[in-house]
Parts: C-alpha cells; sequence; structure tokens
C-alpha cells in the first residue's frame, strides 16, 4: 500500500490557478422547510443526540452519535415508518481527519420520503450492526467490510463477500491503487503457480494501448504470423488464411458456390 | 457368387479409401469439437449465439458439454476475475488431452475494459492459449472462424500421444 500523502491539489492543479476556486455544492435547505421532515427530526431529537440536520435534494441528513445507530434505525423503522434500509456503505476521509463517514439511507414508502443517517467513526473501530432490523444490511455491512476493513459489531457472518477470503487489502479506500498493489498483481499467480512462477510468468502488461509488432509471444500480426517466439525482422512472408488448406481436407467436401442452389423465393 | 451392387470399375473404384492414421484420427478430432460451456461475461451470449439455431454449430461437430471431463477445448468467453483464475486452472486440468482453449473477446485476452485489481489481464496468464478472438464482445461468425481455424489446427498437427505438452509451467 501507498502511504498517504495529501492530495488536496495534485491533479487539479495542472488544470485551473483560481486560487479562489470553491467546489460546487449541493445547496442546503432548512429541515423546517418539509413539515413531514420537521416532524420526524423533532420526534428523533426527543430520544437521541442529533448533530446536524439538514435537506439536500429533497432527502433529509442527519448527522447522530456512532452509538445511537442501532436504536436511530429501531425508532426510524418501527415509529416512523422508514420500513426500508436502501443502502449503507462508508466514505474514506482518512487523508482529511483520519474518519471514515458511515451513511444508511432510509425509505418511507407511506411517507414517500427518503433520509439518510450519517455519523463519523475513526479508522479502525467498528459500528454495531444493523442486520437484526433490516436483512438488507446483512450483505452491506459485509460488503463494508470488504471494501473499507470497517467491521459491524454482532454480525452473524463477518467476512469477506465479493473478494476472496485470503485477500489483503481494501480496495474501496483511497490509498488503494486502482490497478491493485503487489499482492493484487500477483495474486493468481502465487495462488496457483506459486510465488517461484512469477518471473516465468511475469508482470501484467497494464498499458492498454500497447502495440509492438516485434513481439511474436503474445500477439500475432494478422496476416503475418509467425511461431511463438520467432524474432520478428519485418519482412514476413504474408500468411493468407483460409478456412482450409490448399488441397482439400479428407473426407471433407469443398464448398463450392456454383455448386449450391440459392432460394430466392422467399415464400417457397 | 454373389452378386455385388458396388460396381469397381465406376464410382472411383474400390469403395475403400487410403489414408494415414494421423488423417483419420485428426478427421475426427476436427470434426468433434465439443467445447466447455463457459460463459464468464456478455461474451457467453454471443457463444450461445453460436451454439443455438441460427448460427448452429453443430454443423461443426461443436456440441456444448457441462463438464470438462467430456470437452475438447475451452471457450473462455468473458472477464476472468482472479478470484475465478484458480478454477478456471483446476477445470483446464480436468479437461482430457488433447485440449485447445480459444480465448474470447478483449476481456479473456488481455483483460480489456477492466484494468483493475481484480481482473486477470489476460487468462493467458493462468493456461496455455490457442487462438485469440479478437472483438467486445466477437460476434457469433468470429466464433465460427475461429473454430474454422483451430479445426485446421488441428488438421496440422500430429495425431499421436507425443503430442507437444502444452503447459505454461
Amino acid at each position: 500500500m501507498r502511504a498517504y500523502t495529501p492530495k488536496d491539489d495534485v491533479q487539479a492543479k495542472a488544470y485551473y490557478t483560481d486560487r479562489y476556486y470553491v467546489a460546487p455544492q449541493v445547496p442546503k435547505q432548512e429541515v423546517e422547510s418539509d413539515e413531514i421532515f420537521a416532524a420526524d427530526l423533532a420526534a428523533l431529537k426527543e430520544k437521541f443526540d442529533v448533530k446536524e440536520a439538514f435537506i439536500q435534494m429533497k432527502q433529509m441528513i442527519v448527522y447522530i452519535n456512532a452509538s445511537d445507530i442501532y436504536g436511530v434505525l429501531e425508532f426510524l423503522r418501527d415509529e416512523l415508518t422508514y420500513t426500508q434500509l436502501s443502502e449503507m456503505s462508508a466514505i474514506d476521509w482518512l487523508a482529511k481527519d483520519n474518519t471514515f463517514e458511515i451513511f444508511y439511507q432510509m425509505l418511507s414508502m407511506t411517507k414517500r420520503k427518503r433520509l439518510r443517517i450519517k455519523f463519523f467513526i475513526n479508522n479502525g473501530d467498528a459500528v454495531d450492526s444493523v442486520e437484526s432490523l433490516f436483512r438488507s444490511a446483512d450483505w452491506s455491512e459485509r460488503e463494508m467490510f470488504d471494501m473499507f476493513g470497517i467491521e459491524a459489531n454482532n454480525h452473524p457472518f463477518m467476512k469477506r463477500i465479493l473478494l476472496p477470503y485470503d485477500w489483503q487489502g481494501n480496495p474501496l479506500l483511497k490509498t488503494y491503487p486502482l490497478e491493485g498493489d503487489e499482492f493484487a498483481a500477483w495474486y493468481e499467480v502465487d495462488k496457483i503457480y506459486g510465488k517461484e512462477a512469477r518471473d516465468v510468468i511475469g508482470p501484467e502488461i497494464r498499458d492498454t494501448a500497447r502495440v509492438d509488432r516485434y513481439d511474436s509471444e503474445r500477439f500475432a500480426r494478422l496476416g503475418f504470423e509467425v511461431p511463438k517466439g520467432t524474432k520478428i525482422t519485418g519482412n514476413e512472408e504474408p500468411n493468407k488464411q483460409d478456412y482450409q488448406e490448399e488441397g482439400g481436407v479428407f473426407l471433407v467436401k469443398k464448398f463450392t458456390k456454383d455448386a449450391s442452389k440459392i432460394i430466392d423465393d422467399p415464400q417457397r | 457368387m454373389a452378386q455385388h451392387k458396388v460396381n469397381y470399375s465406376q464410382d472411383g473404384g474400390l469403395p475403400v479409401a487410403l489414408t494415414s492414421i494421423d488423417k483419420i484420427v485428426n478427421w475426427g478430432r476436427s470434426n468433434s469439437i465439443w467445447a466447455l460451456t463457459y460463459g464468464l461475461a456478455c461474451c457467453g451470449i454471443e457463444m450461445m449465439a453460436s451454439g443455438a439455431s441460427r448460427f448452429d454449430f453443430d454443423r461443426y461437430g461443436t456440441i456444448f458439454r457441462a463438464s470438462p471431463r467430456q470437452a475438447d477445448v475451452m471457450i473462455v468467453a468473458g472477464t476472468l476475475t482472479k478470484k475465478h483464475a484458480e478454477f478456471i486452472k483446476r477445470l483446464y486440468d480436468q479437461m482430457t488431452e488433447p485440449r485447445w482453449v480459444i480465448s474470447m473477446g478483449s476481456c479473456a485476452n488481455t483483460g480489456g475494459m477492466f484494468n483493475t485489481y481484480a481482473t486477470v489481464q489476460g487468462c493467458d496468464r493462468i493456461i496455455p492459449v490457442d487462438l485469440y478472438l479478437p472483438g467486445c464482445a466477437p460476434r457469433p461468425e468470429t466464433l465460427q472462424y475461429g473454430v474454422m481455424l483451430l479445426q485446421k489446427k488441428i488438421r496440422a498437427n500430429k495425431a499421436s500421444n507425443a503430442q507437444k505438452p502444452k503447459r505454461l509451467m
């Protein structure tokens, strides 16, 4: 894995030099602007500690304490009719302040409203599982564990869901390179043939635009094929590709167009 | 003396074909290439279309089998993920020799558009490949042409057991 380096402006620097540029944000509205959400928030505030709440894109976002999550979702489900957990996952803010932001997207079919419960946890902390409240959280929490390494307490089967069990690393972390770290690059070779096969098989070729007409090990030039491993000089004889050999094939008749009958009556 | 219906002096002479062992064995092999159903992604749909009535692989004697032990050719049709890599090796080992591999489509050839941590960058990193079909996904005609080229390749080789082992390692 690479070490964390501040990436505030690394990629964008080359494209703009506006020092006063502020990234556009989705405008936020007061919760009071929607009476259903206002009532929900008031009910929530009576029982739990709400840090921040606002409306974005017609959805209410509520920040709570990490320890309250089970109680909040149970209250939302049983009292406030938010009966579906559409989605839950995490956001990597490790570079900023060493925290993860966890969100739970809720849907109320009767109110026709969506709200999002959010909280922050420190790197290395676990969240409380809500699997016993919502069955959909089962796989979502496993995926969060798979992709971020955040464990869920009291989850019945806290294992990786997509990647193999012996995988190392959490690919949705911002530090994880898209093309994989060294473990990922050699995973299949190490597992199937062993580490000593690395030299034989060689590293992955990641350059998608790579064309090497002098490489006869991998791809052949169409029409100028040579046996594997031949040294290509550029003066190769054209290699006419035909369906069949020149002299015909044993026991197989060569197709001749003249001898075939073409049916020109579509109704026949 | 029994009167034969065969007229030896006509119809090309005797009802006997003279040939070599290589030719007759390769004739049998190349015209009954049973393929392992191995659709890993969208290329698998094109492979199924090739097997269905419009393109009709049965004409080539290519019949899809669900068991590697009954298959001669493995058509790797689709994206090979790193999690699946060990299973393609196991299935390949379970196929009886002689065996051939067609790598179908960009993903199986080079990893294709999936330049990511989870995709094997070409199934030839795991198993030896005889034929690479370009395309994303290749048309069924491409696969048909590939099977014809494979037939040609089979006919060009010796039929004896002393085939050069095609092993990656």
